[in-house]
């Protein structure tokens, strides 16, 4: 089968999106940016392969008359259980990671041997629990998951064994770069596939078969387009590399066709996009002398607030009066945030001023490239922001009167999505490769 | 405004053919042009003892005819600043001045040329630049030029004469605005020029003056509309920028000039008989695939990585407002030697910067069409509010009426730290890329 892949190389995280023949979504993967620009393509490109493979298999299913329901439960079981032998490979990889990197430690006291068995043997318990039904994760990035467990247990292994915290921590911070890098942690989809069914024994049915004839199709790829930051320095030649602008208006466009305006605030840099009824970019203007008010200005103050970056929209939508905050300058806020929490302010209610903040300096961005027009479209990191949404409803309202804001729960794909589009395109002219722009 | 090439800079790759590395392409006009301005900072330099006489003064609206039929020799302090600018020395300079209680905000023109000044007034060859003997303050369209010189007032202690230039509001010159710029011409230069250099006003001189200035601007004009041509044989934004050198600062009137741009000319029109694309530092685009007009002053720190990110993806400028600062003679004006001052009034009046927002956007409008570009850019630099100050209601305006979609960038004209390269590349890209699409159209 042949696909056209999108690839959308982020300030902090890199997306693909995988389209099939007819131009439709079928699968999409996300990994963290990293220095390595191409391993994080490498591993954003195979797991939106892996998702397209669970399509494909979704595909299978409905092809041989299983039922929606069933067909959705089917196949979140099997996600669910592949995502927990994905997981326990990740862990093996990281496991032999740790112990080479301890092997060339200067510093090596005995004890540290049997701290690390201990910590990995925990974290492989949790597995099965963690990929249950209805469990709830907290990131869907393995280094998130596994760091946030493995430095609360190497915590309590430094107390009980009066072991160095510092180094056990550090250990982690060199070997998890490469496991993240390691196409081999995150694995094959027939491997874990196969470790899935029969985990939940269902060797001899439906979806077995279907997975099956699923392993088997050669995925073939007939186009690729990467955008973003790190698009100079994309594996693909120049003809394959568009400027993020274009991406997310086409991508906003295939997402919600009546599009006319988008806004998009990536982690260091907001964008003002106009597109037509084509979802061709009309203008646009970007933050070009300072990166005040990004989403990097969140993560800042999430840090500043020991909170995680998916708690701040919530605890500022929880505010009942905003406090006025007028410095989008991400170091002055931090000050100005210290400030006020002095004065007794609550954490609520400024959180809910800063978001405010950065919505404001996004609605003169707005401005700049020609005002808001119907439908607008919010994409990027912070559009999975409640508060940042609720403050860009409140003042779009309040500047431009009533209209429609979209906001997909894929948004953060959007440039890659429009890059893939665009992949697409080519493909179907045959002219991949040759583009002439 | 240059007149002399950027510092070299190691040679890239590129969609052009390639000057050999590390040294700038350069055509015979423009080893004309530098001997000339090496000529031009060594008599400077040699009038403390030769005696001769100085005047600083403005680009917009200079009157360099004027003082060179007293047998002054100007200074332009915008120059100078520009030049600080791209040999590297600007950063230095803006913070000398800033330690002296200029904040960030103020325009660094001045500050470059503050700091310059309390560097010991090096210029740009190399050479001490003579004290001035009178600051000429040609107030045309630029507020800062009043605060500049009253601070230059304060450091040399010199007389200052101010011309006052009406800003064309209205967008036309009217007998009352032309007739008020020529009393101050008769009542206070004039005699400001004859104190200082002991000579009386010679109204025959000047005509010789300005004789000259409008052959040279005939040439002129002709090398800027030469980019109606497909493709293009100039730039005419960073590659004008040489080019107006002479005709906007101290050479205007002069014998030098007139050669310069009969030369440059003739360069041209060899070009173009040869089907050529403009010569950059870094060698000729072979390929124009995209013609656009800029509008706003370039940055000078990164002039020649500006001009690269240009013409790395094959887009040449076919026509710019900012080599229309000094004079905006594409639109018929030429200095006439018959009515002398009245010229010079109306010269003074026509600049560039002396114009208001629906004159500059009707203008924009017209190079789009005139010189059949695809789109076109503004350059918004932080520095400069003459400039920048409506600059987004101008995009707006000049895209609905063309129909031609604007990019927009932000930078500085010598302040090293506003010019954020890898941003605005992405910039540049994203909007070639879009200009692109949009030709594609809705096939795309």
């Amino acid at each position: 089968m042949r696909y056209t892949v999108g690839i959308d190389l982020g300030s902090t995280t890199t997306k693909a999106v995988v389209l099939g023949e007819d131009g439709h979504v079928l699968g999409r993967g996300i990994t963290n940016s990293r220095s390595n620009y191409d391993a994080a393509c490498q591993v954003a490109l195979g797991e939106a392969l892996i998702n397209t493979r669970f399509a494909l298999v979704a595909g299978e299913l409905a092809a041989g008359g299983v039922a929606e329901t069933e067909r959705a439960a089917l196949v979140g079981a099997l996600e669910r259980s592949f995502r927990a032998e994905q997981y326990r490979a990740q862990l093996a990889v990281l496991d032999r990671e740790l112990r080479r990197c301890l092997r060339r430690s200067l510093m090596r006291p005995p004890a540290l041997d049997a701290a690390l068995d201990r910590i990995l043997a925990a974290m492989a318990a949790e597995v099965t629990a963690l990929y249950a039904a209805g469990a709830r994760r907290k990131s869907d990035f393995f280094r998130d998951l596994a760091a946030s467990r493995y430095l609360e247990l190497a915590e309590g292994e430094a107390r009980a064994q009066g072991l160095p915290f510092d180094q056990l921590a550090s250990l982690f911070d060199k070997a998890i770069l490469d496991v993240e890098s390691s196409a081999e942690a995150a694995g094959r989809f027939a491997d874990h596939a196969r470790a899935a069914l029969a985990a939940s024994g269902t060797s001899e049915t439906p979806l077995a078969a279907a997975v099956a004839r699923v392993e088997s199709v050669e995925l073939e790829q007939a186009g690729s387009v990467g955008t973003g930051y790190g698009r100079a320095r994309l594996p693909f030649a120049e003809g394959q590399i568009r400027s993020e602008i274009l991406c997310h208006g086409l991508g906003a466009h295939a997402m919600f066709p009546s599009t006319r305006t988008v806004l998009d605030i990536g982690g260091q840099d907001t964008k003002a996009i106009q597109v037509d009824g084509d979802g061709i970019v009309t203008s646009f203007q970007m933050n070009d002398r300072c990166a005040a008010g990004c989403g990097r200005y969140l993560g800042y103050i999430a840090d500043e607030m020991s909170l995680g970056l998916h708690e701040l929209g919530p605890l500022a939508c929880a505010s009942s009066s905003p406090v006025r905050i007028n410095s989008t300058c991400t170091v002055f806020a931090g000050a100005e945030l210290r400030e006020r929490l002095s004065l007794g302010e609550r954490r609520e209610d400024i959180l809910a001023g800063l978001h405010r903040a950065i919505i404001l300096r996004a609605m003169s961005l707005l401005a700049r490239s020609g005002g808001v027009r119907n439908e607008l479209t919010f994409t990027g990191g912070v559009a999975r922001n409640p508060a940042a949404v609720a403050a860009l409803g409140r003042l779009v309202l309040e500047n431009y009167g009533e209209l429609v804001l979209n906001i997909s729960e894929d948004s953060i794909y959007t440039g890659a999505l429009g890059a893939a589009l665009f992949a697409h395109r080519d493909a179907v002219r045959g002219r991949a490769g040759s583009h002439a722009a | 405004m240059s007149r002399v090439e950027p510092t070299p800079e190691p040679a890239p790759r590129g969609a052009h053919a390639a000057a050999a590395p590390g040294e700038a392409q350069k055509d015979s006009s423009q080893r004309r042009q530098k001997e000339m301005i090496a000529r031009h900072y060594d008599r400077l330099a040699a009038a403390p003892e030769t005696g001769e006489k100085s005047v600083y003064t403005f680009v917009p609206g200079n009157l360099t005819e004027l003082l060179r039929s007293f047998d002054l020799l100007p200074v332009l302090p915008e120059i100078n600043a520009l030049q600080s600018g791209m040999r590297g020395k600007s950063a230095d300079y803006i913070a000398l001045a800033e330690k002296q209680g200029h904040s960030e905000d103020v325009c660094t023109y001045v500050k470059s040329d503050i700091g310059m000044l309390e560097s010991g007034n090096v210029g740009p060859t190399g050479q001490r630049l003579p004290l001035p003997d009178l600051l000429l303050l040609s107030y045309t369209g630029c507020f800062t030029f009043l605060k500049w010189f009253e601070l230059l007032r304060e450091k040399y202690r010199c007389p200052v004469a101010m011309l006052h230039v009406p800003y064309q509001a209205e967008g036309k010159i009217t007998p009352a605005m032309r007739g008020y710029v020529v009393d101050q011409l008769r009542g206070e230069v004039i005699p400001a020029l004859e104190r200082i250099s002991g000579r009386r006003y010679d109204e025959d001189r000047l005509r010789e003056q300005l004789r000259r200035s409008a052959q040279a601007e005939d040439d002129l004009v002709w090398v800027l509309q030469s980019a109606r041509n497909v493709p293009s044989p100039i730039d005419a934004f960073f590659g004008a920028v040489y080019y107006v050198g002479p005709i906007f600062s101290a050479f205007r009137g002069t014998e030098d000039a007139v050669a310069y741009y009969r030369e440059l000319r003739a360069e041209v029109a060899e070009r173009l008989r040869a089907g050529k694309g403009p010569v950059t530092p870094d060698g000729e685009v072979e390929r124009e695939r995209y013609r656009v007009v800029v509008e706003g002053p370039p940055n000078w720190t990164s002039f020649r990585q500006f001009w690269k990110m240009f013409a790395d993806e094959g887009a040449v400028a076919v026509a710019s407002t900012y080599t229309k600062v000094g004079g905006v003679y594409d639109l018929g004006f030429r200095h006439d030697p018959e009515r002398p001052l009245e010229t010079l009034a109306d010269y003074c009046l026509g600049c560039y910067t002396n114009l208001g927002l629906p004159t500059r956007i009707e203008l924009l409008v017209r190079y789009l069409d005139e010189y059949r570009a695809d789109g076109f850019l503004i350059n918004s630099v932080k520095s400069c509010n003459s400039f920048s100050a409506g600059q987004l209601h101008i995009l707006r305006e000049v895209e609905k009426r063309s129909g031609k979609p604007g990019g927009f960038v932000e930078s500085d004209l010598v302040d090293p730290r506003y010019f954020s390269a890898a941003n605005i590349k992405n910039r540049l890209e994203s909007y070639f890329q879009m200009l692109e699409q949009k030709r594609l159209g809705a096939t795309a």
